[in-house]
C-alpha cells in the first residue's frame, strides 16, 4: 500500500532524512520511533506530499506522490504535528470544510462529519470556535479531520501528544481498531505506546533507520527484554556532539 | 469541474473568515469613512460644480495603498503561523487552487467594500447628470487596481509568517507600482540604469493605466496590464510556496 524507497530530504547542507526505505501493507500499524529531531516528521511530511523529497520515491496505493499527488493524497488522512486548525472556525465548520475538500457533498458530507464527531467524542464542542478549545479537544478535532473521508491510509504525527491518560488510551484503542482494516503510520516518542498499538516498529535516528521489526523482536535485543533499553542503546541523545556527516536538521 | 469546486470551497472559508473576526467590520467602516472624507472634504466634491466622480476615484490608489495590504496580509502568513498550510496542502487540492481561492475571496471582499460606496454614485446622480458610463469604467478600474495590490499582498504574505512584515513589504511594492511612472523617481533611476530599463520600469506604474479608466475608457491594454500584474504576482506566490517546501 505504501512504498517508500531511498527517501532523502536535504535542507541546505543538512540531511534531515537520509536514505529511508520501508513499505507498509493493509492491516499493519507501523510505529515511527525516535528522539526529537530524528526526522520522523520530515519523513511523514514527504509521505503525505507536503515536502517534495530531495530524492527517492513514494507510492501510495500505486500512485506516485510526485507524479500524481492528487490521486495519492486522496487515499491519505493526515494529522500533522501540533494538530493545526483554523482558529476562527467552529469545530463543525472546520470538519465540513475538510469534508468538502475531500469531495464529500450533501448527505454524504453530513454523515461523514457525524461519524468523525462520534469517533473522536466532539459532540460537546461542535459549535465552539477552535481557538477556545483545550489542547485535547483541539487535537481530537484535527484527528477527526484526518478520519473524515474514511481513508485507506492514516498518517498520524504524534497522535497522543497533549492528551490526558484517558484520552491517550482511547486514541491508542482507535489506532489499533483502525489498523485492522487500514494502513496506519504513527510517530511517537512514548515507548509504551509502541507496545500497545504497533504491529511493526521503525526506529529513526539522525535521519536514518537504525532498527526495525515487531515490538517483540526489538525487545529481544536487550537482555532484560525492555524496549527503552534497546532505544537508548541504538539512538544517541541530542546532547552528544555529532560528527559533521551526521548533521541533522532539528 | 473538480478544480472549481475546490477553489469555491477554499474561497467560501476565507470569505467567512473575514466576517467571523472583526476585520471585515473595521475594514468596511474605515474604508467608507475615508472615501467619504477624501471625496467630500479634501476632494471638494461640491465646490467643483461638476457631475463626475473624479474627486472620488483620484484617491483610490493612495487609499488602497494601506487598506488593501491590510486586508491581504493574513492570507498566507496566518496559514503558516497556525500550521494549517500543512493541512491545506496535503488535501487533494493543488497549490494554485488554494492560491486562486484565497485571492478570489479577498477580492470579492474588496469588491463588496467598493460596492458599499454606491451612495456616492447616487448623490452625483441626484445633483447632476453625470455620464454613468464613465462612473462604471471608474469602478471597474478601481476594482482592477485593488486586485493588483491584493495580488502583491498575497505574494508578500506567502514570504513570511509575520503579518507586520507582510504588510510593510506589500505597501512598499505597491508604492513602487504607483511611483514607478512618477517623474522624480524616473529621473533618479536614469542616473543608474539605461533609458530602456527606466522605460520598462515606468511602464509598470499603475497610475497611467488607472487614469484611462477614470476618463471612461475601457482600454484592453489597461485591463491586460492589471490582469498581468495579478497573474504574475499569484504565479510568484506559487513559486514561493513551492520553494519553502522544497527546503
Amino acid at each position: 500500500m505504501i512504498n517508500v524507497e531511498h527517501l532523502v530530504k536535504a535542507f541546505g547542507p543538512k540531511l534531515a532524512v537520509n536514505d529511508v526505505s520501508f513499505s507498509v501493507e493493509r492491516g499493519e500499524v507501523l510505529g515511527f520511533l525516535g528522539p526529537n529531531g530524528a526526522g520522523k516528521s520530515t519523513t511523514m511530511r514527504m509521505v503525505t506530499g507536503y515536502y517534495p523529497p530531495t530524492s527517492g520515491r513514494i507510492t501510495i496505493g500505486g500512485h506516485d506522490m510526485v507524479e500524481d499527488p492528487i490521486a495519492a493524497k486522496r487515499l491519505i488522512g493526515y494529522l500533522p504535528e501540533n494538530a493545526p486548525g483554523y482558529a476562527d472556525m467552529t469545530v463543525n465548520g472546520f470538519l465540513n470544510f475538510c469534508a468538502e475538500l475531500r469531495g464529500l457533498q450533501g448527505d454524504a458530507r453530513k454523515r461523514a462529519v457525524h461519524r468523525a464527531v462520534e469517533l473522536c467524542f466532539l459532540e460537546n464542542v461542535l459549535y465552539q470556535s477552535i481557538d477556545t478549545l483545550s489542547k485535547g479537544y483541539k487535537h481530537r478535532t484535527c484527528l477527526a479531520q484526518s478520519l473524515i473521508h474514511d481513508p485507506e491510509v492514516l498518517i498520524l504525527d504524534e497522535p497522543t501528544d497533549g492528551l490526558d491518560p484517558n484520552q491517550k488510551h482511547e486514541v491508542r484503542g482507535l489506532i489499533k481498531r483502525l489498523g485492522e482494516s487500514k494502513v496506519v503510520i504513527f510517530s511517537t516518542h512514548i515507548l509504551e505506546e509502541v507496545e500497545a498499538a504497533c504491529s511493526r516498529v521503525i526506529i529513526i535516528d539522525r535521519g536514518r533507520i537504525v532498527a526495525s521489526g515487531t515490538p517483540a523482536e526489538l525487545k529481544a535485543r536487550s537482555p532484560e527484554g525492555k524496549l527503552d533499553e534497546v532505544f537508548r542503546a541504538i539512538t544517541l541523545p541530542d546532547t552528544v556532539k555529532h560528527e559533521p556527516n551526521h548533521e541533522v536538521h532539528a | 469541474m473538480n478544480a472549481w469546486a475546490n477553489i469555491r470551497t477554499i474561497m467560501k472559508r476565507e470569505l467567512a473568515g473575514y466576517f467571523t473576526s472583526p476585520i471585515a467590520y473595521v475594514f468596511l467602516v474605515i474604508f467608507l469613512l475615508l472615501t467619504g472624507f477624501f471625496t467630500f472634504t479634501i476632494g471638494n466634491f461640491f465646490e467643483r460644480g461638476e457631475a463626475s466622480l473624479v474627486s472620488f476615484f483620484t484617491w483610490h490608489p493612495w487609499l488602497y495603498l494601506f487598506l488593501v495590504p491590510a486586508a491581504g496580509m493574513r492570507l498566507w502568513s496566518e496559514e503558516r503561523r497556525l500550521g494549517t498550510m500543512e493541512l491545506l496542502l496535503t488535501m487533494p487540492v493543488t497549490t494554485w487552487q488554494a492560491i486562486v481561492g484565497k485571492f478570489l475571496a479577498s477580492w470579492l471582499f474588496l469588491a463588496l467594500a467598493l460596492l458599499l460606496t454606491f451612495p456616492v454614485a447616487i448623490t452625483v446622480n441626484y445633483f447632476g447628470d453625470p455620464d454613468n458610463g464613465v462612473i462604471f469604467a471608474g469602478y471597474v478600474g478601481s476594482l482592477m487596481l485593488a486586485g493588483s495590490y491584493l495580488a502583491v499582498s498575497c505574494m508578500t504574505s506567502a514570504l513570511t509568517r509575520n503579518q507586520v512584515i507582510s504588510f510593510i513589504l506589500s505597501v512598499m511594492i505597491c508604492l513602487f507600482l504607483i511611483l514607478a511612472g512618477y517623474s522624480p523617481v524616473t529621473d533618479l533611476l536614469t542616473r543608474y540604469a539605461s533609458p530602456v530599463v527606466v522605460e520598462v520600469i515606468a511602464a509598470f506604474s499603475v497610475m497611467t493605466h488607472f487614469e484611462g479608466f477614470q476618463r471612461g475608457v475601457l482600454d484592453t491594454r489597461d485591463v491586460v496590464f492589471f490582469g498581468s500584474v495579478i497573474g504574475f504576482m499569484l504565479f510568484v506566490t506559487g513559486v514561493i510556496i513551492r520553494n519553502q517546501r522544497a527546503g
